[in-house]
């Protein structure tokens, strides 16, 4: 017996929706049997994930909490995806859009909480645009793999965030942890209803508005989405794809750096070490998972930031290890990814 | 070789299928088609794009599996599973690409995928067999030479000498002369007797009526996965089998009105351009395209021509030479500019250069509209004029679409032609470069590209049409070129009195046409 694989010559949607329906299902199930074999019930397991992150007012807002840094950086990285370029470095164009902003918190503080928001604002932006900048120059210049690029930018992001909170922005009466002092108060993104909720959400809501029309109302957003179809094809219509290139970078970083700027100044209201969590990462897989659709990276982050939520409750709730949170989130990634497989191609076993 | 080892089973036929159905995904490719070769004949399979051609003789060759009906091989049932089974079986198939390695030799392309060859290679073993079979059959090959130093007639050779050196007994060659020049071409006809005076049974595969009629002793016609009926060549005539092919009869005469030379649209002077490897592709070509005039050039394909096109419509730069569109200098000018100034290039690789083949009919139809009113409306893009731009397209062009959000992709070669030809002839271009039109394409379907040219042609167009259809530069150029090695070997002003055989030695590099005093200043007259 052996399996094939033929590609699919269209799928309709209710394809799309049964086999995203029977990947999760599969997911719960094997995530079930990992659980069992853990020692713990699954049924109790899923109930207390679904319960952490939806279970009250709060437990939503936590999840809210979680969702938006992904969704943001998701609609950065999609942005250039759509182009079929790789910006794999959301992380480090946060991370920098975050070390602009505190950097202008600690040389520049105003008292007016606007001004000192929006200087805020256009510093990290400018950083996040600069780093991806940078990728995108070396591909337009000389071709050079953006992937390599923009991975190797993230660590030196990291390590360059680590310099300045272990190193001169030091709080001294931090006791040794390595963060910056509190934000001056107007440098703080105001909370919203009296949760962690901040008011980057409105941010994210409008930049997932204009995304949506830039990529498919817009000139430019067709240009991007045509060299995504087909590169030799946009040569052929007159596009100039390596300069383009750097744009795209260029605004995909702007908005990572953003997405780095609203969780220093919303959340944390300083600047420390490890903030963010790999956000970077997970976002690229929310950017594919919603089909490199806007609007639907909304609620994929929404989900994505329920599993973290989720997690944490089964280590706190369940006595389970880190690591077993994280296998299963990562099986049930595996499974949804695998699922878009099915999507496409259809398999066909073959007797004898 | 003592002859080959053909079981005498009397009258059992090499190879038969019976009633073989295949259906991929809602479409029926074949249905209860029988077909059969008998030892010693070429039976040619005839049929539209799209008639289960391809889809009978994959399925023959063990890279389908039929969802109903057998394969008998000498009068016995087999079951194929791949095309390693049929091989073994006797059965063997050259592609349209013929599936060599490049960077390999001749001989060792031979053993390529073979389970039973030793971990050391026996070289001059296999290299007495090449010798021996290619001396059998009349084809000359030096076994040692690297496949991608080979001429596309000679890698044909190669990939022909890989089924006969597995002893494969039953041939399938899938249109085989649509990369040959005439020469070559009666070549592998001379090589495809030899074969059937040997016992072999060929299956030849062609779109083109004049072969089937020259070559075959039967011909089998494939219409919308059925067999539409099997004669013999010698008891039918062109008509009659194009008759069969469309289901109807078929018109395939053109009418090309005389036209009085207009104006100069596009013209080159000595142009010189690089191809992608570096190497130069075009040497020193100079051409002036005018208005009310079809300039073909002819040629075997990588010759220069797609480089040619390219440099024409400002897709590739010159490294020297002039271009000017409508009189004004144009070579340092963007592929934008150029359209722009109304030069409409149609490529040959519709799918992977014309069109983004993932985006629907839509986003397709304004690729060379979106930057200008009405499409554009500032920095976005009206997609109600953009819709009914598309709309206008597929009606007036004729393309058969359940709607205008399908994929491109989904779209049969056919129907992405029209599309691609609506998208580049309207709104009458200033000129027209349209590299092979026809490729691939049905009768039919061939008909209405040709018409369309013609059509451009009488409403004033400059046009460029590269072909390596002979026939259909003939019928549709006032001027012909031949292109061997980037350079033009001759342009002849009346290609309808120069006889084919010449166009085919210049196409293969072949004298220049010796040059009479009074073309000469007939050439003078046109410039």
């Amino acid at each position: 017996m052996r399996l094939r694989a033929e590609k699919r010559i269209d799928s309709p949607a209710w394809m799309t929706f049964m086999t995203t329906a029977l990947s999760v299902l599969l997911a719960l199930t094997a995530g079930g049997v990992f659980l069992y074999l853990q020692g713990v019930s699954p049924f109790a397991a899923y109930a207390a994930i679904l319960k952490s992150a939806f279970g009250s007012g709060y437990d939503l807002s936590e999840t809210a909490v979680k969702a938006l840094p992904l969704a943001i950086v998701s609609l950065a990285v999609m942005l250039s995806f759509t182009m079929l370029v790789w910006n794999i470095g959301g992380e480090g164009q946060a991370l920098v859009g975050a070390l602009a902003a505190a950097a202008v918190v600690r040389y520049f503080p105003v008292g007016s909480k606007p001004a000192m928001l929006s200087m805020m604002a256009l510093a990290a932006v400018f950083a996040g645009g600069f780093w991806a900048g940078i990728a995108g120059l070396l591909k337009a210049k000389w071709n050079v793999n953006e992937i390599i690029t923009t991975l190797m930018l993230n660590y030196i992001a990291m390590r360059l965030l680590e310099y300045f909170v272990y190193g001169p922005w030091r709080d001294p009466s931090s006791l040794g942890f390595p963060m910056t002092k509190p934000f001056i108060a107007a440098a703080r993104l105001p909370s919203l209803w009296g949760t962690r909720i901040h008011m980057g959400i409105y941010a994210l809501f409008f930049l997932t508005a204009v995304m949506e029309i830039l990529l498919w109302r817009t000139r430019f957003g067709y240009e991007i989405r045509v060299m995504g179809d087909n590169a030799r094809a946009a040569r052929y219509a007159g596009m100039d794809c390596m300069k383009k290139v750097v744009g795209v970078m260029f605004i995909s970083g702007a908005i990572a750096g953003f997405a780095g700027m609203c969780e220093v100044s919303g959340l944390q209201g300083r600047l420390q070490s490890g903030f963010s969590a790999q956000y970077g990462y997970t976002a690229i897989i929310v950017a594919w998972l919603s089909h490199l659709r806007p609007s639907l990276s909304l609620i994929i982050a929404f989900l994505m930031g329920a599993l973290l939520v989720g997690g944490e409750a089964l280590q706190i709730g369940m006595g389970l290890p880190m690591a077993s949170a994280q296998i299963l989130q990562g099986l049930i990634l595996f499974f949804v990814l695998g699922g878009e497989f099915f999507q496409n191609y259809r398999v066909r076993i073959d007797a004898g | 070789m003592a002859g080959l080892k053909f079981r005498d089973v009397g009258d059992v036929p090499l190879v038969e299928m019976k009633g073989i159905t295949k259906r991929f995904s809602g479409v029926t490719a074949n249905r209860d088609v029988s077909f059969s070769v008998e030892a010693g004949e070429v039976h040619a399979l005839l049929g539209e794009n799209g008639a289960g051609k391809s889809t009978l003789m994959n399925i023959l060759y063990g890279l389908y599996r039929p969802d109903k009906g057998q394969i008998f091989v000498q009068g016995k049932a087999r079951e194929f599973h791949s095309p390693k089974d049929a091989i073994a079986a006797g059965i063997g198939m050259v592609h349209q690409h013929f599936m060599l390695v490049q960077t390999h030799s001749v001989w060792e392309n031979m053993i390529l995928g073979m389970k039973e060859t030793p971990f050391i290679l026996p070289r001059k073993k296999i290299q007495d067999r090449i010798a021996e079979i290619s001396e059998q059959y009349g084809m000359q090959i030096d076994p040692s030479a690297a496949v991608w130093q080979l001429s596309t007639g000679e890698q044909q050779r190669v990939a022909l000498l890989r089924m006969l050196y597995r002893n494969a007994k039953v041939l399938i060659l899938d249109e085989p002369t649509a990369v040959l020049t005439p020469q070559e071409s009666e070549k592998l006809f001379g090589t495809i007797r030899r074969m059937t005076r040997e016992g072999h049974g060929v299956v030849f595969i062609s779109h083109k009526l004049k072969e089937v009629m020259s070559e075959a002793g039967r011909v089998t016609v494939l219409r919308g996965g059925l067999n539409a009926g099997t004669v013999a060549a010698s008891k039918t005539r062109e008509e009659a089998l194009a008759e069969m092919m469309v289901g109807r009869k078929a018109s395939l005469g053109l009418e090309r009105k005389p036209m009085a030379r207009g104006d100069s649209v596009l013209e080159a002077k000595e142009i010189h351009v690089l191809g992608d490897r570096g190497i130069k592709a075009v040497n020193g070509v100079s051409l002036c395209l005018k208005r009310y005039e079809i300039f073909g050039v002819a040629g075997v394909a990588g010759n220069g021509q797609r480089e040619l096109c390219e440099a024409l419509s400002g897709l590739r730069p010159l490294i020297s030479g002039e271009i000017s569109v409508n009189g004004a200098r144009m070579d340092r000018e963007s592929p934008r500019s150029f359209i722009d100034e109304g030069v409409h290039y149609i490529p040959s690789d519709r799918k992977g250069t014309g069109m983004a083949s993932g985006m629907d009919i839509v986003n397709n139809s304004i690729l060379k509209k979106y930057w200008s009113k009405p499409v554009a409306k500032g920095f976005f893009i009206d997609w109600g004029t953009s819709a009914d731009y598309a709309e206008e397209i597929v009606e007036s062009f004729g393309v058969s679409v359940s709607s205008l959000s399908t994929p491109v992709r989904n779209l049969s070669g056919g129907n992405l032609q029209k599309l691609l030809m609506g998208r580049e002839l309207s709104g009458t271009p200033n000129a027209v470069i349209v590299m092979h039109p026809t490729w691939g394409l049905d009768v039919s379907a061939t008909h209405y590209v040709r018409d369309q040219i013609l059509a451009r042609r009488e409403s004033g167009s400059a046009i460029l049409l590269i072909s390596e259809d002979l026939d259909e530069l003939m019928a549709l150029s006032d001027r012909l070129a031949v292109m061997f090695k980037g350079e033009f070997m001759d342009v002849l002003d009346n290609p309808g009195t120069v006889p084919i055989k010449e166009i085919g030695i210049m196409m293969a590099g072949g004298h220049k046409r010796p040059r009479t005093a009074a073309s000469k200043a007939d050439r003078e007259a046109s410039r």
